[in-house]
């Protein structure tokens, strides 16, 4: 067996440097992260037992959607150009090699909001037992989110109008992962133990960690044929 | 090596692309010091057949062998013996010519090295260009690129999906020049392309409809 690390690092540093040198690309998810949730206290009420309420929610679907906005561009330029052929005939698993443009995806979408959201909260006034739940729950959830996604992308990747696609796609999976991490985030707030949510979000993200690259690999390869 | 037989075999090959039959009953055989030249005319499936050879698309019918296995079951051990360059060169146009090579070696498993590399672009007239982001470059340069790609993989089998196309008279010599030498050295390589291929002896037609 071959080192499988040298491909799957040197990808992971391509697609970063990539990203580096598209900042402005890279600024739109989470600026659109940003507007939503400051647009709230804005549009509904200034009223702090209210924003208190409603602020796991409010941020995790921002998140969600700012995750589910940056999706698309994952494998796209890579299928364009001729890439992902190169990734597909390297004698490495695709999987692995997947695996690393998800990271990637992730360390430029996920982690941003993930630095981002414990200003958010205190905007939203959030206590900070709940701060320190949201930035886990962040943690475990946004990389769940790129994982889960990555599958969607890979399957519309083809399609010259994915996008509607992709959404309904991938949007009935997101679910799961925005209830448990609001719950958890909510029972935080109310003093609650809230190990439950957040041992069921780990086990997703280990679930999606394994089962994910091997499902999006094989859908890249059909949207290759 | 010892083995007579040839290197690439395909048995009974049927391609149907969008509800039409591209070809069936395709058989073909490479060996080593051979190329391949398929013919036809736009849309007889030159390139679905490029693809199937590389195992990028699984055919509708028949197989593919490598060494006598069928490759869509060695995967790793077939992939790790093919270059193949396509219609899209498989470039960011955002990255160096250096840091493009770097990652197809690395997806390839070979480490890199900026002597062999220097070399490689010298080969290919982009001498110096290392640092230049491909999309400073011209279309045929950029096809150059993938010229040292090939100049730096280790691979045995070509498959080479018009590799003429962006290139000048000088360039269209040079992959004559690459092709002699990878012969030479055992490889085989199959390709597509609508002009004559100039190749001391080892080469072969195959006409689709």
């Amino acid at each position: 067996m071959k080192q499988v690390t040298g491909p799957f690092l040197a990808l992971l540093k391509r697609d970063l440097l990539l990203a580096f040198r598209h900042r402005g690309e890279l600024a739109n998810p989470l600026l659109f992260f940003l507007i939503v949730v400051t647009l709230y206290p804005l549009g509904v009420s200034p009223e702090e037992a209210l924003l208190r309420k409603i602020a796991p929610g409010v941020i995790w679907i921002a998140a969600l959607l700012a995750a589910l906005y940056s999706l698309e561009n994952m494998f796209r330029s890579d299928f364009d150009d001729g890439s992902l052929e190169q990734m597909a005939l390297s004698p490495y698993p695709l999987s692995l090699l997947v695996l690393a443009k998800v990271m990637a995806h992730w360390l430029v979408s996920g982690l941003p909001m993930l630095l981002l959201a414990p200003l958010l909260a205190l905007f939203l006034s959030m206590p900070t037992p709940a701060l320190t739940i949201l930035e886990l729950t962040l943690l475990i959830g946004t990389p769940l989110l790129s994982l889960i996604g990555a599958i969607g992308v890979a399957l519309t990747v083809g399609l010259r109008r994915g996008g509607i696609l992709l959404t309904l796609l991938v949007l009935p999976l997101y679910i799961p992962v925005l209830i448990f991490a609001t719950n958890a985030v909510s029972a935080a707030a109310a003093g609650m133990p809230v190990t439950g949510q957040l041992y069921f979000l780990a086990a997703m993200l280990v679930l999606a960690l394994t089962l994910a690259p091997l499902a999006t690999a094989a859908a890249l390869r059909i949207s290759l044929s | 090596m010892n083995d007579p037989g040839p290197a690439l075999q395909a048995r009974g090959l049927e391609c149907v692309r969008s509800d039409s039959l591209l070809f069936s009953g395709l058989n073909l055989s490479v060996r080593t010091g051979q190329v391949l030249q398929i013919e036809g005319p736009n849309g007889s499936g030159k390139t679905s057949l490029l693809r199937i050879l590389a195992g990028l698309t699984p055919p509708s019918d028949g197989e593919v062998l490598w060494r006598g296995e069928n490759i869509l079951r060695r995967r790793s051990a077939f992939l790790s013996e093919v270059s193949y360059l396509g219609h899209q060169l498989g470039l960011k146009a955002e990255l160096s010519v250096e840091e493009n090579l770097r990652l197809s070696l690395a997806l390839n498993g070979l480490s890199f090295s900026p002597v062999r590399l220097a070399e490689a672009l010298q080969a290919v007239g982009l001498a110096g260009r290392e640092d230049s982001p491909a999309r400073a470059l011209s279309a045929g340069q950029r096809q150059r690129i993938t010229l040292a790609r090939l100049i730096l993989s280790t691979a045995t089998l070509w498959i080479l999906d018009e590799p003429f196309t962006a290139l000048d008279a000088s360039g269209v010599t040079l992959v004559e020049t690459l092709l002699a030498a990878h012969l030479n050295r055992g490889g085989l390589a199959v390709l597509t392309s609508h002009q004559a291929v100039q190749i001391n002896g080892g080469l072969i037609k195959l006409a689709l409809a």
